[in-house]
């Protein structure tokens, strides 16, 4: 049910038509539909970030809440004074802490969902090529662990990893290693646990790519002449490139803002700027500052990923 | 082409050996006697005796359960609307605004969802007296928020592959708009709705970043308290519990199949 | 009886129009879907649209089931202007391209559920269903759901869906568009034997000539929102009056030229493509030599190894190509002017008198009733 386009109304001369099409143009169910995810998104989405950049722009108060009123009413001289701290932006960018953690963070993700695809790749080509019957199945086994608490499986991970943990201790054993490895709270097990994480978000989009591909093709591709690299460098991955944007896009992004594993896995020298924010929420408890941290990232670092998806025009098949 | 099958085999057994090798790990050692991960002192059943006695993780969960169930329940009431008005709804004011806000939760970094909510309820307190203190309800609110956007995401989805004249149809045989939604488009996207429910249900309960920074004290969630037990180190009550829960997810998972399997003979 | 009798039957002028269309315009942005049109149509017509996707058939259909508004215009269904009155409140059904079978709904709930949004009791509900079901003969279907049944069952689950309110009109898009030949064919009489025994207007829209030449009591031919030429089946067929309509429906020859003799009776139009006069045995309104397109169908071309006795309509050339289709072969002719002719014939015996193979030297002819001059 399309109502009719503005020019319609207007074009026509008589008043009745006029208050037809106004009539016409607002639907007062629809609106009220519409108006409930949209007023709820609105206040706990849209307002909390005006919240933090108007607290970013305070200074840090040893009182509840702690930071500072940007307004100050001056009684006795009958003005309001507004003071703006923007200390918290010039130390983000004199510090180099939150700098590095900025790259170190984007490093980490890039180089963990580069891996993570050179291992899911293989794995849902393989998948996409299994047998019909057993397809569903290992599909199945791709996405389980996802429902399994994700902290509990980051948790798996370092009885795994640590000094006297599952990996050193069969080491040891048979006898490879005489030392115990420092895995354990170092990026590489960040690195591990990124991907061991994400591992189901980069196979689905692929195998998705993958499954579409039609067998045909790439007998087309034997019939002419290519080997099978060839036919793969040639035919297979240049058709499954929308499933891997898809999927780099699924990985990056959560990672880029990960808190749990950098904290769980990682070594003290591990910055992210997840954490980085974590930490000055929670240990420093300095509000402004976080606020900053969290604003700058919103600049830098979601508003690029959200253009760069438009540009992509995601098509409802990121889930 | 019979060695890139076997190379193939190979990658995806070390792959599925790598997703699961962490899992069996946390059950079996679940069962074991030692405390120590790299020793088997023999089979026991201890540390979950240890974790019904351990109140304050059962807390947690209880109140986890019950924060998921809640949020789960008004995220699909939102988030199918949202998808619905967003596929449905061609033109409208606001409908850029509305599209934008239902997406940009899946980008945003938990650590500043989290961190964003804190300060508008703190702010909100301030000037509306409302919510007085963080606890479960801060809780809800902003697990209801995030995770309707998936919901949103997949009704979205659901709805503009399915065929619109379904709707015209019954629209034509006197349908009106408000019956139109409870007769023919409510029970045809019921599959997405009812993964929508069991997606945000799992995220809601796996939450610990937004939840540690919107929930007050003695309000704990479990994953609160997991990560303040597991940051210290390994603890064998932690794995029993991961063994409960993925039992209980693994039931879950069963279940849904069997019906999936059952609804998909019977309709479609 | 076939569907253009019914249609000479009555002299439409005579009686009032049932569905007043009335210069209809439909833009989608800057896009003109439908382009100030107007039409009649009838109580108890077969009536068809036919015309190529985006033609804007099946807009106008849409405006006419109401989920389309006219952007100008009006449409008035048996006296009542349709602007305002929502889908749900027009006494008129439709049968979608696609059924638009409810698969969470069984059989019998399907065809129920029009007559239970207009709350009628239940034991009428029940009556009127299983007479519907008798109609279309899903008796041993009844209790299925949608995804199992056939495509020619579908068909006739939507048709029963779609009467059970007895409408006043029943749009129909592209009702056949989804059976395989031979079952659409036996579907079209079926069809009009219930529009027949009901006696329901039907509107249909379709891209396919056939269908519509035997459906249609009445037909229009669409074109870029337009209603190129509206009459009976066979005026369509055998008097187009423009060149698309010549050329969208059958196959069809057009030979370029110019009036050289413009008689009440006849014309005599000289044609450098066809090689030879083209005599038409009636009167054109036209201007002295003026550039006109002669159109003649394959089917209607004779072909003989001898020239013909008179010296127009006669266009030399050699066989160039030859299709064997079973019952009837196709041949390409090349005309001396280089121009290529399409010419059908029928087998009729296995061994004809008159054998014709690839480079024979022919000459084409036709009788002076057999060609439409176009002027347009």
């Amino acid at each position: 049910m399309t109502t009719s386009s503005g020019a319609a109304w207007i074009a026509s001369p008589t008043l009745k038509k006029v208050a037809q099409g106004i009539k016409k143009k607002f639907n007062w169910g629809r609106a009220l539909v519409i108006s409930i995810p949209t007023i709820w998104l609105a206040i706990f989405f849209l307002v909390p970030f005006l919240v933090v950049f108007k607290i970013s722009l305070s200074t840090t108060e040893i009182a509840q809440p702690p930071y500072s009123a940007l307004f100050a009413w001056d009684a006795e001289e009958a003005i309001a004074v507004l003071r703006l701290n923007l200390g918290n932006y010039l130390f983000l960018f004199e510090d180099t802490l939150y700098i590095d953690a900025y790259w170190s963070s984007i490093k980490i993700a890039a180089i963990s969902t580069a891996l993570t695809l050179v291992i899911a790749y293989p794995m849902a080509y393989a998948i996409a090529r299994s047998h019909p019957k057993y397809r569903m199945i290992l599909l199945a086994l791709v996405i389980l662990p996802f429902w399994t608490s994700f902290l509990l499986r980051v948790y798996a991970w370092m009885g795994f990893l640590k000094k006297d943990g599952v990996i050193n201790g069969f080491l040891l054993n048979v006898g490879i290693i005489d030392q115990p490895l420092a895995i354990m709270n170092t990026d590489t097990a960040v690195y591990i646990g990124i991907i061991y994480t994400y591992l189901p978000f980069m196979i689905l989009p692929l195998y998705t790519a993958l499954e579409k591909l039609d067998g045909t093709l790439l007998e087309a591709a034997a019939d002419l002449g290519a080997t099978a690299w060839k036919t793969f460098f040639f035919v297979t991955l240049p058709l499954s490139v929308p499933g891997i944007v898809a999927g780099c896009m699924l990985v990056f992004i959560p990672a880029v803002g990960e808190f749990v594993i950098p904290a769980l896995l990682g070594g003290s020298d591990t910055l992210m700027i997840g954490r980085v924010l974590w930490d000055e929420f929670f240990l420093n408890r300095d509000w402004p500052m976080a606020s900053a941290v969290a604003i700058v990232m919103l600049l830098f670092l979601v508003l690029p990923i959200m253009l760069f998806r438009n540009t992509q025009g995601t098509k409802g098949e990121n889930f | 082409m019979k060695k890139k099958s076997t190379f193939l085999m190979i990658t995806a057994t070390l792959g599925f050996a790598f997703l699961y090798a962490p899992i069996v790990s946390l059950v079996v050692y679940s069962f074991n006697a030692s405390k120590l991960v790299t020793v088997w002192g023999g089979f026991s059943t201890k540390w979950y005796g240890e974790l019904l006695d351990n109140d304050q993780i059962l807390d947690a969960a209880f109140i986890s359960l019950k924060i998921a169930v809640i949020s789960a329940t008004l995220a699909v009431v939102l988030g199918t609307i949202a998808g619905f008005c967003l596929s449905r709804f061609k033109r409208f004011r606001g409908r850029m605004a509305l599209s934008g806000m239902v997406t940009a939760p899946l980008v945003m970094p938990e650590v500043i969802t989290g961190l964003s909510l804190l300060l508008l309820f703190v702010a909100m307190e301030g000037l509306l007296g409302w919510p007085s203190g963080r606890g479960t309800l801060t809780v809800i609110i902003a697990h209801v928020t995030f995770c309707m956007a998936y919901v949103a995401v997949i009704v979205q989805s659901r709805l503009s592959s399915m065929d619109e004249s379904l709707e015209e149809a019954a629209m034509d045989l006197g349908a009106k708009p408000g019956s139109l939604f409870f007769l023919v488009t409510l029970p045809l996207i019921m599959p997405a709705i009812v993964s929508g429910w069991l997606l945000s249900f799992t995220l809601s309960l796996d939450d610990l970043v937004i939840a540690s920074f919107v929930s007050g004290p003695g309000n704990s969630t479990l994953p609160m308290v997991i990560f303040s037990k597991i940051r210290l180190g390994v603890s064998p009550e932690i794995n029993a519990l991961a063994t409960l829960m993925i039992a209980a997810i693994a039931l879950g998972v069963i279940a849904t199949v069997f019906q999936m399997h059952r609804l998909k003979k019977n309709a479609v | 009886m076939s569907p253009a009798e019914r249609g000479q039957q009555v002299t439409l002028e005579e009686r009032q129009p049932f569905i007043e269309i009335k210069n209809v315009t439909k833009k989608f942005g800057d896009f003109v879907a439908v382009d100030d049109l107007s039409l009649d149509i009838y109580q108890s017509e077969l009536f068809c649209l036919l015309g190529g996707s985006g033609s804007g058939k099946s807009t106008l259909l849409r405006m006419l089931a109401g989920f389309e508004n006219p952007t100008h215009g009006q449409i008035v269904i048996d006296g009542v202007d349709m602007t305002d009155i929502p889908p749900w409140k027009r006494s008129i059904n439709m049968m979608f391209q696609s059924y638009a079978l409810f698969p969470h709904l069984t059989v019998e709930s399907n065809i129920a559920f029009g007559l239970k949004r207009e709350g009628v009791a239940a034991r009428e509900i029940k009556a009127r269903v299983q007479d519907m079901i008798d109609l279309v003969q899903l008796n041993k279907f009844a209790k299925r759901k949608p995804a199992q049944l056939s495509g020619g069952q579908r068909q006739r689950v939507a048709l029963a869906r779609a009467l059970i309110k007895r409408p006043k009109v029943l749009l129909l898009d592209e009702p056949l568009g989804a059976l395989d030949k031979k079952l659409r064919e036996e579907t079209q009489f079926e069809l009009i034997n219930i529009q027949e025994s009901l006696g329901v207007t039907f509107v249909v829209v379709t891209h396919d000539q056939e269908e519509a030449m035997t459906l249609a009591s009445r037909m229009a031919v669409m074109h870029e929102g337009e209603i190129q030429q509206l009459g009976l089946p066979h005026e369509v067929y055998e008097f187009p009056t423009n060149r698309f309509v010549a050329e969208f429906i059958g196959s069809v020859n057009m030979f370029e030229g110019h009036v050289v003799e413009d008689e009440p009776d006849y014309v005599m139009i000289a044609s450098k493509e066809a090689g030879s006069h083209l005599y038409v045995s009636h009167g054109i309104s036209c201007s002295p030599n003026q550039n006109v397109s002669v159109a003649i169908r394959p089917e209607k071309i004779l072909m003989s190894h001898n020239k013909p006795e008179h010296d127009y309509n006669c266009c030399p050339g050699v066989v160039e190509d030859i299709a064997y289709m079973g019952n009837m072969s196709v041949f390409k002719i090349r005309l001396d002017s280089g121009k290529t002719v399409r010419i059908t014939r029928f087998n009729r015996e296995r061994s004809e008198d008159e054998y014709f193979t690839w480079h024979d030297k022919v000459f084409l002819t036709w009788g002076p009733t057999s060609c439409v001059v176009l002027t347009s």
